[in-house]
C-alpha cells in the first residue's frame, strides 16, 4: 500500500540525487554558486541552521519571493522547508511548484504530535530521521527520502555518524530476523510491519538514504557517504564557510569520489576556512533541534 | 563483454539492477582509464549539468567523445542530454554522438514528472518483443529535432523519446526504472554489435 505508482515517481526523483551533494542557499545568488559547483539541488530557506540557532525566534518557511527567485535563477530541483506537522505551509510549496518538500526539525515545528500526511501530496517529501523506527513512521506518512537529522547547523558530524551507524546497524538486525520475528521487531521500532518485512528483506530502505547535519568539509562527506548515506546534504557548512564556491566543489567532488583518498585529499587541498562549528556535547538537550519530530 | 555504468551520479544503480536482471555483470566507471576496458557504457539518469562538473574533475569528457567514435553508448535522461549534438535551456556542452536537439526539464518541473504506457514503433516491437511500453519521465527533457541518421523507437505526443543513431541509443525516460528490460535488451545487442 506504501509504494504505489505515485510513490515512485516520488522516489524515482530522489534516485537522480544519488551520489550528489544538496546545498543549502537563502537567495538566488547562493543558489547560482551551488549550481555552477555541481550541487544536484537546492535547498530554499530563509536562514541556514546556524544563524536559526544563534538568532532564535520563529524558523518558518522561507518567503514565496526568494524561493521563486531561486527557481527561476537554477535549472536543478529546487526543494523548500515546511515546518513539521504544518500541512499548509507544504501546500503553499506545492503550489509554487517547488520539486520537493523537507518537512524539517530546523524549523519550529508547528505541531508537536504530528507529521503532515504526505502521501495525498504530488510533490514528494523528505524527512529526518535518527533511527530505524522514525524513517519508517515518515516513509509511512509518505516521505519518499529519509536523511539523517545529525545536528543541524553544528558544523560537528557525530550526530549524523551516529544517526547513520544507527540507522544501518538496525536495518542489518531486520536482514537476520526469522519472519515469526518482525511483528516484535515491528512492534520495538514502532514501525508499520509491511515496511519492516520490506527491509528485513532488502537489507535496505524502500527510499534513498541521504545524510544531513553536521556536514562541513570534504572528509565529512566522505564518511558519511562511507557508512551508507546516498547522497548528502549539506546546509550551513559551506555558505557560512571562508570560500563558498571553493568548498561546494570540493564537496562535490567528494560525494563521487568517497572511495579514493586521493581524490579527497586533492579536494581538502582547494579549500579555505571551515564554518567555526560548535560541539554538540556541549549543547543543552532544549537547544538540540534533532530531538523535534515524533 | 564488460558495460559499464557512468556512477558520477544519479541512478546507476538501477541500471546496474536492470542488467545483472538480464544476467549481464557490469562496473562502474569514474576514470578515464577505465574506459579501455569497456566495450560499451550507460550514461544514466540525474543531473546533466552536475555530470558535465564532474566529467571534468577526472578529465573525462574528452575520453568519453573518443569512446563515442568507436563504442555504444546509451544514455537515460541526463545521459540523453549528454549524448546529444545541441542542447537548450539552457545550451551546454555535450558529446555530439546522435544528431539531435534536446531541451532540458521541458516539460517543466517534478510536478510535470509522469507515468506513461506507450506503444512503441513497431520495428522496436519486431527487433526486441511486442507490447506496450511502461514509460517513467522524471524532469525529463523533450528531443526536439532529429537530424542525419538518428531514428526514433518510440514516441510520446508526437516527441521522440526513444531514439538511436548507429551503436548510439538515447531514451528520455527511464526504462531502468521500470521491470521491462527490452530497452537494456536492445542495447546490449548493439553491444554485442549484432545490430
Amino acid at each position: 500500500m506504501y509504494l504505489d505508482n505515485d510513490f515512485r515517481l516520488k522516489a524515482g526523483l530522489a534516485e537522480m540525487l544519488k551520489g550528489g551533494v544538496i546545498m543549502d542557499v537563502t537567495n538566488a545568488d547562493q543558489a547560482k554558486i551551488a549550481e555552477d559547483a555541481g550541487a544536484t539541488s537546492v535547498m530554499a530557506l530563509e536562514r541556514v541552521p546556524a544563524d536559526i540557532r544563534k538568532e532564535g525566534g520563529v524558523a518558518r518557511m522561507a518567503s514565496i519571493s526568494k524561493i521563486r527567485e531561486i527557481m527561476e535563477t537554477v535549472h536543478i530541483p529546487v526543494m523548500a522547508k515546511a515546518r513539521i506537522g504544518h500541512f499548509m505551509e507544504a501546500k503553499v510549496l506545492e503550489a509554487l511548484k517547488v520539486d520537493y518538500i523537507d518537512e524539517s526539525e530546523v524549523l519550529t515545528p508547528a505541531d508537536e504530535e504530528n507529521h503532515i500526511d504526505k502521501r495525498p501530496f504530488r510533490v514528494p517529501f523528505v524527512c529526518g530521521a535518527r533511527n530505524l523506527g522514525e524513517a519508517l513512521r515518515r516513509i509511512a506518512e509518505g516521505a519518499a527520502m529519509i536523511r539523517t537529522k545529525g545536528e543541524a547547523g553544528s558544523g560537528d558530524i557525530v550526530e549524523a555518524v551516529r544517526h547513520m551507524r544507527t540507522i544501518q546497524k538496525e536495518m542489518k538486525q531486520l536482514t537476520v530476523m526469522g519472519k515469526d520475528e518482525l511483528p516484535t521487531a515491528a512492534k520495538n521500532l514502532q514501525a508499520p510491519l509491511e515496511l519492516v518485512q520490506y527491509v528485513a528483506e532488502h537489507g535496505k530502505l524502500p527510499v534513498p538514504n541521504f545524510s544531513a547535519g553536521g556536514i562541513a568539509t570534504p572528509a565529512d562527506a566522505s564518511l558519511v557517504m562511507q557508512l551508507g548515506a546516498e547522497a548528502v546534504f549539506v546546509g550551513s557548512g559551506i555558505f557560512k564557510s571562508e570560500d563558498p564556491a571553493r568548498r561546494a566543489r570540493a564537496v562535490v567532488k567528494a560525494a563521487t569520489y568517497y572511495n579514493d583518498p586521493e581524490k579527497l585529499l586533492e579536494a581538502c587541498e582547494e579549500l579555505g576556512e571551515a564554518m567555526r562549528g560548535i560541539n554538540t556535547a556541549q549543547l543543552e538537550e532544549k537547544e538540540l533541534l534533532q530531538t523535534r519530530g515524533w | 563483454m564488460q558495460i559499464g555504468v557512468f556512477a558520477l551520479q544519479g541512478d546507476f544503480e538501477k541500471h546496474e539492477r536492470a542488467l545483472r536482471r538480464l544476467g549481464v555483470d557490469t562496473v562502474y566507471v569514474n576514470y578515464a582509464w577505465q574506459l579501455s576496458t569497456l566495450d560499451a557504457v550507460i550514461l544514466p539518469g540525474g543531473e546533466s549539468s552536475t555530470m558535465l562538473k564532474l566529467l571534468d574533475v577526472e578529465g573525462l569528457f574528452e575520453p568519453l567523445k573518443q569512446f563515442a567514435t568507436e563504442k555504444p553508448i546509451f544514455g537515460t535522461c541526463a545521459g540523453t542530454i549528454l549524448l546529444a549534438t545541441e542542447v537548450t535551456s539552457p545550451s551546454q556542452r555535450s558529446l555530439g554522438a546522435i544528431n539531435m536537439t534536446v531541451e532540458r526539464n521541458a516539460y517543466g518541473r517534478q510536478l510535470d514528472s509522469s507515468i506513461q504506457t506507450i506503444l512503441p514503433e513497431k520495428e522496436f516491437e519486431d527487433r526486441t518483443r511486442p507490447g506496450e511500453l511502461e514509460t517513467v519521465f522524471i524532469r525529463a527533457p523533450i528531443i526536439r529535432e532529429i537530424r542525419g541518421g538518428a531514428r526514433v523507437l518510440a514516441s510520446l505526443e508526437g516527441n521522440p523519446i526513444l531514439v538511436e543513431e548507429g551503436r548510439h541509443l538515447a531514451a528520455t525516460f527511464h526504462p531502468e526504472m521500470t521491470e521491462d528490460t527490452r530497452v537494456h535488451e536492445l542495447f546490449l545487442r548493439k553491444a554485442r554489435k549484432k545490430c
